[in-house]
């Protein structure tokens, strides 16, 4: 399989919160950095992991079935998945998906930060 | 994929060979995006925002299970969440990923194992058109479609709608590796309902199970490569029973089309 364009950065807000900056081609190739980055955003003890998806590149239906399985992952773990950074586009596909109904989105990173700060 | 079948859950091998049959589905609200010049790479490839389904035309005297309905995730089915990856390596043969997905989609009705129906539409499929079909678990005939979620040269999705035996969609792609191009069928879903987790937990996995597999032995038959064996991958994403959604009964489809098969002739006179 070919290697897709994708790189996943971690930023730490505090203990519990975590933000995922993704850069590039959310699809079933991306599996691997999406795994590297959930492990290291929530080592120690992250409650709580924001998807930046304003540097989203390009998604297709593997990458919506990636971010459904680790949103499983999640909720068995009584962790929050959030995101925000969504554009016009990606927010009609995760209402179309129905995503939108179980990952709360925000227009901005502080509001999908106070929002998992708040549910703590 | 995942994701979009089977009695019990899936629809069981029978004796009525599959026909390519075309259904008009109404394109008015649902309709592939359009790529803008500036706009997202994928945004042709995604089926339009729609809350509910329409079919204006259910072929033959099928119960249309469809109309009205909405397109569901896994997210918002009953049972486990599923994901099951069936695949099957073309050795030796030439064509490229993007052959491969041309003619499964073409081809879609014949690779299906006898005894369904998959009724294309007449734009064949092609982000956000609606497809219905006809699958016989456990030999009952069961009316129910799907949503074409999204399609590219390399794979295309189908969604299935409130009602079906799943909450989910199922993913066909086709890719290259190690020198073989590899035909793929994956599912991530969830019974929709009480009454479908029961049908799977009795035979209904194994029926569905058989059924990707039957399909994706046609696949290779297609291309000649008829020595291969199907590979299956099966995860359990989530044991956990989703009883806020046990409501999704009232939609089910196999109950509906018992019910109302028999009056249909009624109904048209």
């Amino acid at each position: 399989m070919a290697d897709t364009a994708i790189t996943m950065t971690v930023r730490r807000v505090d203990a519990q919160i975590s933000i995922i900056d993704i850069n590039g081609d959310v699809t079933a190739f991306a599996e691997p950095e999406l795994m590297r980055a959930y492990t290291e955003a929530t080592e120690p003890s992250a409650r709580a992991i924001v998807l930046n998806f304003t540097n989203l590149q390009y998604m297709n239906s593997s990458g919506i079935g990636l971010i459904v399985t680790l949103l499983i992952r999640m909720n068995r773990l009584k962790q929050r998945l959030l995101a925000y950074g969504l554009s016009e586009h990606y927010t009609h596909i995760f209402e179309l998906t129905r995503l939108n109904e179980a990952i709360g989105v925000y227009p901005t990173e502080n509001a999908a930060v106070a929002a998992a700060a708040r549910e703590r | 994929m995942s994701s979009p079948h089977d009695p019990n859950g899936v629809p069981t091998p029978a004796t009525v060979v599959s026909e390519p049959q075309s259904v008009v589905s109404d394109a008015t609200e649902i309709e592939p995006m359009v790529a803008k010049p500036d706009g997202p790479r994928d945004a042709a490839n995604w089926a339009r925002q729609s809350s509910n389904l329409k079919v204006s035309a259910a072929p033959g005297n099928q119960v249309n299970n469809v109309d009205g309905r909405s397109a569901v995730g896994p997210l918002q089915g009953f049972g486990k969440m599923w994901q099951k990856t069936y695949r099957l390596r073309l050795v030796g043969c030439l064509a490229s990923p993007e052959e491969v997905i041309a003619a499964w989609k073409e081809n879609f009705p014949k690779f299906w194992p006898r005894g369904n129906r998959f009724y294309v539409p007449l734009t064949g499929i092609a982000p956000g058109e609606v497809a219905m079909l006809t699958v016989r678990p456990g030999g009952m005939p069961l009316s129910t479609g799907v949503l074409v979620l999204y399609a590219d040269d390399e794979s295309f999705t189908l969604m299935t709608p409130q009602g079906h035996m799943f909450a989910g969609w199922i993913t066909f792609s086709a890719f290259t590796q190690d020198d073989a191009t590899v035909a793929q069928a994956q599912v991530l879903m969830r019974a929709n309902d009480p009454i479908y987790e029961i049908g799977l937990t009795m035979g209904g996995h194994r029926a569905e199970d058989k059924f990707w597999k039957k399909t994706l032995t046609a696949v290779g038959s297609h291309f000649n490569v008829n020595d291969q064996p199907v590979s299956t991958e099966v995860v359990c994403v989530d044991p956990r029973l989703r009883w806020s959604y046990a409501g999704n009964i009232f939609q089910n489809a196999a109950i509906r089309t018992t019910l109302l098969g028999p009056t249909r002739w009624f109904r048209k006179a």
